[in-house]
Order: structure tokens, then sequence, then C-alpha cells
């Protein structure tokens, strides 16, 4: 029994020019017939490196899926996915798995950590899973750029939820990973440690240079991306870079009326 | 309400199976053991009821002999007969005489194999009315040369009317014609037994009965009852005879039977009530899931204004449709488990014909205990869902409060401190014959106390055996370490079933051992002979074996030993009976005082032990009593040390003569002549041997093994049974993980999001699975060697005279529990594996 398999490098060997992640023609069908829908229609989207992106949209809009999709949790009906240079669709659920493990960063909404672990042990559970030991110098400036290393020993449930989700960042820049999905990180947090995650997510972005993907229906949640990505009905119908939550939300409104034009027409 | 309760039940079709399962485990054994038993008890009624006669005379025994088969009884005198005849409301009376010993040779000259149960001889009763058999062919035996044969036995050898057949008889080899076959009680069922009928002064020659009778059969007149004619008969017959109606005869010898086979009934309903304990643990932590699982459709409900009753209610009335349901498909698994036994039953030689019986108490108990145990485990559960607060479990990151194992301590502590004064107390009792009852209730409250125990224990256990695992196995090793640790009472509750099958499967397996080792010590110190000629069941045979080997030039010496109930000064003891020349050269006694010579006479032996207890010493006299009621003055001629193979008392086949005892040896031990060649001494003996197919020939290895046979054969069914408490525990430890899987879903997909892989995954919930069931080994395997070590102590006096731990063995349950884990999360793990990630965290 050798718990250590590591196909893909620690630290991804990122071909220059190559965007972190990368969509052609991702459309993604649920059902069939009268219940069929099309949750993803033919979406092209790219992710540059060291950006942080926003995927808003009103509910039922793709936003959720086009994340999953790209993060290799889902498949695809059709078209291809990129996470660096590796083409999912090329992978079988072991390659999806180790390709999320080592690749990937993912902050949930809500249940983020294993209970069972500590803190510390869920920030290097990825690596623990690969069998491979932590960089550590990099663990311990993630660990500090969290603010979290007196609580460290502590379990999920004798920590806040917003802490509970800056553990859950921690631990998806922890294995350096090509590309961070967060989806709705700040969901169920109050404006305050809502705050805090995003001001981390940001700086892992401006000061380590990380790519983070962010789906979110917040404006101001929006306004700490560089650029934001509007969905509705499976398409991306527009792109804002350097928003502001006021024009976040303007936006946003305007979706609503356009969409109840559409309903009522 | 209700419709909620029903939808949730079948919104969750896998758990309700997975629930079921334990119940119909549960409720099946003991159906099953109800149904094997009523069907025993049918069949031997139903045998004994078909005794035609109203009222019966036997003589009276001298005493409550207790083990059929080693007293001699004396005859009813024919003159009697004639007396009852002239009794008013007497329409007829009949002698009858029967004797064991009668067995048929089938065609190339083997025993017709009873298995066991015995060869009957008996008189052929002329009138039809007080006729025990039914002639089905032919007609009955009417002069020497003349027999008729039960039919099961004519089927079996393939005899029929007009063959001629080769009879063994407690006298000499018997020829005869078959001139009729008949039936016998209802289902012309013997239970295995062979009966064969002669006619009555045949009958009296073969059992040397003289012109005297085994009993009298007496039919009533129709204007008298029964009763009233037992009076009237018992007034003339006088003193020294039992005289009983027909319903007083089968009830007696319906308890005597059920006695003798109580222990299977006593074994099947431990058993069942194991499979009970054992399924319903398997029941609480199955509700305890359910519930948990649902604790927030629970606090909706609560939320919407259900009042801690309803949710209660709700949750006992799912509990109630599962263990209706369970109990039913329990029910029929019972029949399946009765087949099997009988079957197995069958194997042994006890035959049981006819349907299964199927009581309406076994109904009613099946329900009760279905329903009643469901119940009861889902009620701890239920009230903890009606008090959890509704907004507590709305929360998202709610936890289940743990609580306090304090209350557990304490009353396994006590418990075990009850169970270990007991068992101290069997070890030291000084009337032995308490031991094993006291054992048997120390080995519970032990059992209890691990119950009460094992949750305490189960975290230190997890994290110290755990500790291996980080090493073994990575990330999958330490979170089935904390996995296992997570909730100790179900860790624990799911490691009792295995637990207590262990402990009865490891204090079996010492007890056994022992009783091997027993056996070789028995030989290698008491038996001194180079041969021994027995039947493989210690049956009494003719001792007309014994005078021939006598006759043999290669044979020096022949010991014959037969045993024998009597009562000393009182008190009813097993002695046995044998050459006072030869007693020496067949057998090691160890004489404390007095010899062998001490037999001559009416002399007898007694051990050290019995000597103490009863203050004798050499020269005294102790009055003696057969079961017959023959009298004796004995005289004490020596006292040796405690000995297997003679047991307490030792007398002269002589003096065995003189109290009624009948001529058939149980064991003849033969000392081969100086300088004769070992095969050829062996040959000689078997050309005798050879010609009574019932006596088999063995050196000393042999006759270790015949009798470790028997040892194993009798462990083999408990393990057997016990197999099956092995197959319950696996479905709890099943039922378990597959809870715990459904119940960790989105930890389960965030472990995969996050890069977990399905081997990974697997081997995690697999070795959960193995710590868990290590854990139930291990405590199981403790549990059985103090149970194995104290039964053993207990059972000195029974012969179990060594003590021996079968470590190899034990080593092997071990790894067999480890094994058994592994089996049991092949299919959670399977399941955890294959759960879509996108599925797993989208579950709220």
């Amino acid at each position: 029994m050798t718990p250590v398999q590591q196909t893909y490098p620690a630290v991804p060997a990122a071909p220059a020019g190559v965007p972190a992640a990368r969509g052609r023609a991702l459309t993604k069908v649920y059902g069939r017939g009268d219940t069929r829908v099309t949750a993803l229609d033919a979406v092209d989207v790219e992710f540059r490196r060291g950006e942080f992106t926003a995927i808003m949209g009103p509910s039922g809009s793709g936003k959720s899926t086009l994340m999953h999709c790209m993060a290799g949790l889902d498949s695809l009906t059709s078209g291809q996915a990129w996470i660096g240079d590796a083409e999912l669709s090329a992978l079988d659920d072991t390659g999806l798995t180790r390709l999320r493990r080592d690749r990937v960063g993912f902050v949930f909404q809500a249940f983020n950590l294993l209970p069972t672990l500590t803190a510390l042990e869920n920030i290097t559970l990825p690596m623990d899973i690969a069998g491979r030991a932590p960089d550590r110098a990099w663990l311990d400036e993630v660990v500090d750029a969290v603010g979290l290393r007196p609580r460290l020993g502590h379990r999920p449930t004798e920590l806040s939820g917003g802490q509970q989700q800056r553990v859950a960042c921690a631990r998806a820049l922890a294995g350096r990973p090509e590309v961070v999905f967060a989806d709705e990180p700040t969901g169920n947090l109050d404006s305050r440690s809502g705050g805090s995650v995003l001001s981390f997510l940001r700086s892992s972005v401006r000061e380590m240079g990380q790519t983070v993907v962010m789906v979110t229906h917040d404006p101001v949640a929006a306004a700490y991306a560089d650029r934001v990505l509007f969905l509705a009905d499976g398409r991306i119908v527009d792109e804002m870079t350097s928003p502001t939550a006021e024009r976040v939300l303007d936006r946003m409104k305007a979706f609503d009326s356009a969409g109840r034009v559409v309903e009522v027409g | 309400m209700r419709r909620a309760t029903l939808r949730s039940l079948l919104a969750h079709k896998l758990r309700l199976a997975l629930s079921a399962v334990a119940i119909v485990l549960g409720v099946a054994f003991v159906a099953g053991t109800m149904i094997f038993t009523d069907t025993l008890d049918r069949t031997f009624t139903a045998l004994f009821q078909s005794t035609a006669s109203d009222v019966g005379v036997t003589a009276e025994a001298g005493f409550d002999a207790g083990v059929d088969g080693t007293a001699g009884t004396r005859p009813v005198p024919a003159e009697l007969a004639q007396r009852i005849r002239g009794v008013e409301g007497v329409a007829a009376a009949e002698g009858y005489v029967q004797a064991e010993g009668v067995y048929l040779l089938t065609a190339d000259g083997q025993v017709l194999d009873t298995g066991g149960a015995p060869g009957i001889g008996a008189s052929w009763i002329t009138d039809p009315e007080l006729s025990l058999g039914e002639l089905t062919e032919g007609r009955a035996p009417e002069r020497a040369g003349e027999v008729a044969l039960d039919s099961g036995s004519a089927a079996e050898a393939g005899y029929t009317v007009g063959d001629r057949v080769t009879l063994l008889t407690p006298g000499p080899r018997v020829d005869a014609t078959v001139v009729g076959v008949f039936t016998f009680g209802e289902d012309g069922g013997l239970a295995g037994a062979s009966l064969t009928a002669f006619d009555l002064a045949t009958a009296q020659d073969l059992t040397g009965a003289g012109d005297g009778y085994t009993g009298i059969q007496v039919l009533a007149a129709d204007d008298v009852t029964d009763a009233e004619l037992r009076d009237r008969v018992a007034a003339v017959v006088g003193d020294g005879y039992d005289v009983q109606t027909a319903q007083q005869q089968a009830d007696e010898q319906s308890a005597a039977l059920e006695e003798g086979l109580s222990f299977i009934t006593v074994l099947l309903t431990a058993f069942a009530v194991i499979a009970l304990f054992v399924g319903s643990f398997i029941i609480l932590n199955t509700f305890s899931m359910l519930v948990a699982q649902r604790s927030r459709e629970l606090a909706l409900l609560r939320a919407l204004g259900a009042s801690r009753g309803q949710v209660t209610r709700s949750v006992l009335v799912e509990a109630a449709v599962l263990g209706v349901v369970g109990a039913t498909l329990g029910l029929a698994g019972g029949f399946g488990i009765a087949t099997g036994l009988r079957a197995l039953f069958g194997t042994f030689g006890l035959t049981l014909d006819g349907d299964l019986v199927l009581s309406a108490g076994t109904v009613v108990w099946s329900y009760a205990v279905g329903v009643v145990v469901t119940l009861l485990a889902a009620w701890v559960p239920a009230r903890r869902a009606a008090r959890t607060p509704p907004v507590a479990a709305m929360r998202e990151d709610h936890v289940a409060v743990e609580r306090s194992l304090r209350r557990r301590t304490v009353v396994g502590a006590v418990l075990a401190a009850g169970a270990a004064v007991t068992l101290v107390g069997s070890a030291v009792a000084e009337d032995g014959g308490n031991a094993p009852a006291l054992v048997g209730v120390g080995a519970l409250a032990l059992v209890l106390a691990a119950v009460a125990l094992s949750p305490v224990a189960a975290r230190p256990f997890a994290r110290a055996l755990g500790a291996l695992l980080p090493r073994l196995a990575g990330t999958a090793g330490r979170l089935a370490r904390d996995n296992a640790q997570r909730n100790p009472r179900r860790t624990a509750a799911t490691a009792s079933a295995l637990m207590v099958g262990l402990t009865l499967v490891t204090g079996f397996g010492v007890l056994g051992a022992s009783a091997n080792a027993s056996v070789d010590a028995l030989v290698d110190d008491a038996l001194r002979a180079d041969y021994v000629v027995s039947t493989a069941v210690g049956q009494p045979f003719t001792p007309e074996v014994a005078d021939r080997l006598r006759g043999l030039d290669e044979v020096a010496a022949v010991l014959q030993e037969r045993f024998t109930q009597v009562q000393l000064d009182g008190q009813a003891v097993f002695a046995a009976a044998v050459d006072a020349a030869t007693l020496d050269r067949g057998l090691t006694l160890e004489y404390l005082s007095g010899s062998s010579d001490g037999l001559a006479g009416r002399g007898v032996l007694v051990d050290e032990t019995t000597a103490e207890a009863r203050g004798w010493e050499v020269g005294d006299t102790v009055e003696a009593v057969s079961a017959g009621g023959q009298r004796a003055q004995l005289t004490v001629g020596g006292v040796y040390a405690a000995n297997q193979a003679v047991g307490s008392v030792v007398v002269s086949l002589e003096t065995d003569a003189a109290l009624g005892g009948p001529a058939l040896d149980r064991y003849v031990h033969v000392v081969l002549a100086e300088g004769t060649d070992a095969a050829a001494g062996r040959a000689a003996i078997e050309s005798v041997v050879e010609s009574y197919p019932v006596v088999s020939l063995k050196d000393r290895d042999e006759f270790a093994g015949e009798q470790k046979g028997q040892v194993d054969q009798v462990l083999l069914l408990i393990n057997a049974l016990l197999v099956l408490s092995v197959v319950i525990a696996v479905l709890g430890i099943v039922n378990t993980l597959a809870m715990s899987v459904l119940e960790r879903t989105r930890e389960i997909g965030l472990l995969r999001a996050v890069g977990m892989t399905r081997r990974q995954l697997r081997r995690t919930v697999r070795l959960e699975a193995v710590l868990i069931s290590v854990y139930g080994s291990v405590l199981g395997l403790g549990l059985g060697l103090v149970l194995g070590v104290s039964l053993t102590r207990a059972l000195a006096e029974q012969g179990i005279t060594e003590l021996v731990v079968p470590g190899g063995r034990l080593v092997g349950f071990l790894v067999l529990g480890a094994l058994i884990g592994v089996v049991a999360a092949a299919w959670p793990a399977r399941r955890a594996a294959r759960m879509q990630v996108l599925d797993a965290i989208a579950t709220a």
C-alpha cells in the first residue's frame, strides 16, 4: 500500500501565453424532449493568468454549470475545456480527479471543510491525498495571508463562518493551483466576514499572481474582481472590466427588466 | 402527519431495506427456533401418544436413575397380568417385553444405521386394540424365527415380507424371516430409532426376561375412566409397581425426552436471544442514523407546528411499519432456518417426519418480538429527534450534541465487577454442580458490561490501532481512523454484534480444545490396554465379543467395562463395572489405599473426592440400591486418585449383575499377549470384531480420535449456528457503513472535489470497516477467553481436566474479523466511490 502516486507536477509548469483555463463552444444540455434544458449554449470563454474574474447572472443563467464544467466537476454535452494545457474531455475519472487535486483549487458556498480534521489538516488535505509534502514556505505565506495562524489546530466547528471560508481559501491556494474556482464563497457570510474573504482572494491575485474565477450574485462581491462576465440563458451576454458595485448593479437591473420584457413578450 | 411519515418511508427504500434486514434476521432466528422446537415436540408427543393402552403397569424403580439405559429393571411377573385381567373394568391386559440393543443388519452384513438412536426389540402385542404398531404388510410374528420390522427400517434396508434377515441382539445373533411390516405412531416415525417385533416367547428369551414382562398394557372397558381403572389396578398389584394412565406415561416420557433434548432448545433459544440482541443494535443504529439524517426534515415539521409527540410518533409509526414487514419476512426466514436445522439433525440420526409445525405462539412471538424490538430501538432516537430545537436542526452546520458516556461507564463498571465476582465464585465454588450455571450468569454479565463499556473504549482503541493506519495508508488511513472515532457509540454498537458472536466462538473453541486435550490426557494416563472395542457412540453391546476375544491366543487379557447407576448410602452415583481380575492390565488406577483386590466379593473402589466427601475409608460398608430395587452391602476395598476413565466408583461385573445391571458391555479393553506381532494381533482381534458391525476396534490413537471426533462434531454444530450470528454482524457493519456513507455524502463530495480518487475513497471506507470489525473481534476474543477458561474450569468435574488455549485458531479468528470488515465494506465502499461529485456537493 503506497499512498504516494504522483502523476502531475506539484506546481504546474505553465507555458507562457497559455491562459489558465479556457472553454470553446461549451454546451451542456440536461434532460430530453419536453424537459430538455440548455444550461450552456456554445459558450466561448477564457480566463487569463493572474486575473480575478467574476461570473454573474440571474438564477438559472448557467453560471454554476459553467464553473462546474470548467473545473472538471461536470461533463460537457459538447465543446472543449482546458485547464492550462490539459483538455478535460480527454481525461477519465481518475485523470480528472488528479487534475482537480493538483491543478485546481475550490471554495464552495458551504461545507468546505471536513469536520474531523483541524484547520491545518484541511488546508493540506489535497496534498495529503496526493501523498505529497506541502511547500512549507508557501504554506506559511498563505496561512499568514488569511490570518489564521493562531487557529490552525482548531476543528471547523470551533471556527466562525468567515474563518471557515478563509480556511477553504487557504486550502484552495496551498497547492498553487493553475486556477481557483469559488462558488458563491461569501453567500453565507455577513458583509464584514465576506469582505475579508474577498480581500484575500483579490490579494492572492494581485500579490501571488493567482487566477481566480468566482461565481456570485452579489454586485458588491463582483466589484472585487478585475472583470465581470454576465450570463443569461446559457450565453455570455456582456463583459465588464474594472467593475464597481454600482455599475454591476445597474447592469443586473437592466437584465431583470430585459428578462421581464422577454417574459411578457 | 401520517402522510408525511409514509412518504418518508417510501422515499428511502434503500434505508428501509437495510433496517429491515436486521429485523428479518432476528425474527427468523426466533421463529426458526420455535418452529423447530414445536416440530420436535410434535414428533415425540405423537410417538408417545400412540401408546394404545389406557393404563400401563411397570416395575417401580429403586430410585430415579434419570439416565436411560444404565439401569436394569426388574421384570413384571406373568401372573400379575392374569390378576389384572380379573379387575372389574379391564377389557384386556397383555404383557410385553422391550429392550434396547437389537439391531437389524442390511443385506451386505452392515448394521442398519440409526445414527445413534436406539435399536429396540419388542414383543408383538397380539390384541390389536393394545398394539403399538399397525401392520401395513404381512402378519404379526407368531413363532421363533419370525419378525416384523418398522416400515422406516424396512424401507431403508430394502427388506420386504419374505426376506431373510439377521439381527444383533444383546444375546446371540438371530436369523429370521420378515413376516410383517408395521407403522408406528402417527407418521410412522420413530425419530430415527428402529423397532423390531418378535413373538413374546422369543422376545423373552432374547432379553433374558425369563417368563416375565417389561410391563403390562391394560385396556379399559367403555364404562370406566382411565384414572378410575388406574386406581383399581394399583390396588390389585400392590407396592413395587408403577401404574399410570396413558396420558401420564406419555407426559412422563415426553418430559424425559424433552429434558434429554433440552440442551438443543436451550442452545437455540440462546442463539435467538443473541440474534435479537445483535439485531436490536442494528435496528437502534439504523434508526439513530435515519433520524440524524432527517433531523432537518423533522425540524422543518417542528417549525411548521408539529408537536414533539407528533414527531416522536411519526418515527415510531415508521418503526412499526418496518417491524411488521420485517417480522413477516423473518417468519418466512424462520421456516428456512427450521428446515435447515431439521436437515442438520437428520444427519445426526434424529429424523423428524411430517411437516414443520407453525403454532399460533410462533406467529404471535415473531410479530411481538419484531415490532416491539423495533419500536424500542426507535424510541430513543425518536425522542432525541423530537427534542432537537427546530432552529438548531435547520442550521447549516448542525452537529448532534454528543452525550456523556459517564452513565455507561458506571453501569459497565458495576456489571463488570458483578461478572468478575460471579466468575471467580464459579472457580472457587465448593459445589461443582453450580459452577456451569454461575459461569453462564457471569458470562452474560460480562458481555453486557462489555456492551456498556465498549463505546468508552472505542476511541482509545481506534486511536491506538489507528495510529498505524496513516503510516500504512496515508490520508485514507487517517480519515478512516477519524471516522471510526467520530461516533464511539455507533462504532461500539456495530462492533458489539461481532463481539457477541466471537465471544461464543472463542469460548467454545477454548472449551473444545480443552476437551480434546483432556481426551488425550485420559488416553495417555488412564488407558493401558493396546486396543479398545466399542460402538462409536458408547451404546451397549453383547458380551459375546469379550468372550470370543478371550479365546484368542494373541490376547493376554480382556477387560470388560460397563456403566451403571446405583445409589450408595442414599446418594445416586455413576459406577463403572469391570473385570476385577484384569482391571490393572487394562486401565491405570493410582491407588491411594487398597488395590484392585478390593473388588473381590462385594467390594467397591471409590475415588479420592468421593471418599473424602462421604468420609469413607477402606473396610467401611456402604448400602447399595440399584435402579431395579435390588440391594447389596458393599465393602470399600480401595481409594484411587480421580480418574476420568472409570469415574468416581468402580464395582466388579459380578456385583453389577447382582444389582440387576444388564449384561451389556460399553467398552472392551484388549491387551495383546507378550511377543505378539502388532499386525498379527490386530488381525486376530479384527476377525472377531468383524462379525459385530456395531462395534469397532481402535488402538489408543484411534480411540482418542473417535472421542475427539464427537467433541468436534458438537463444536461444529455450535459453530454452524454461530455463523448465522456472524452473518448478522456482517450485515450490521454493512448497514452502519452504508448509513455513514449516506450521512457523509457532502464530505465525500468535497473529498472527491479536492482530488481524492475513487480507489482512495474505497480504501477509506474499507479501513474504517476493518477498524470496527477488528475492535469487535478483539473484544470478542478477550471475553471469549475469559468465558472459555471459566467454563473449562467449571466443567473440570465433568472430565475436562486440561486447559488449552488454541492460540493459532484465535489468531485465525482475528484475521477472520479483519476480513469480515473488508467483505462488509465492499458494497458501501462502492456506493461511496460511485457518488457523482456534483450530486454529493449539491446535497443539502
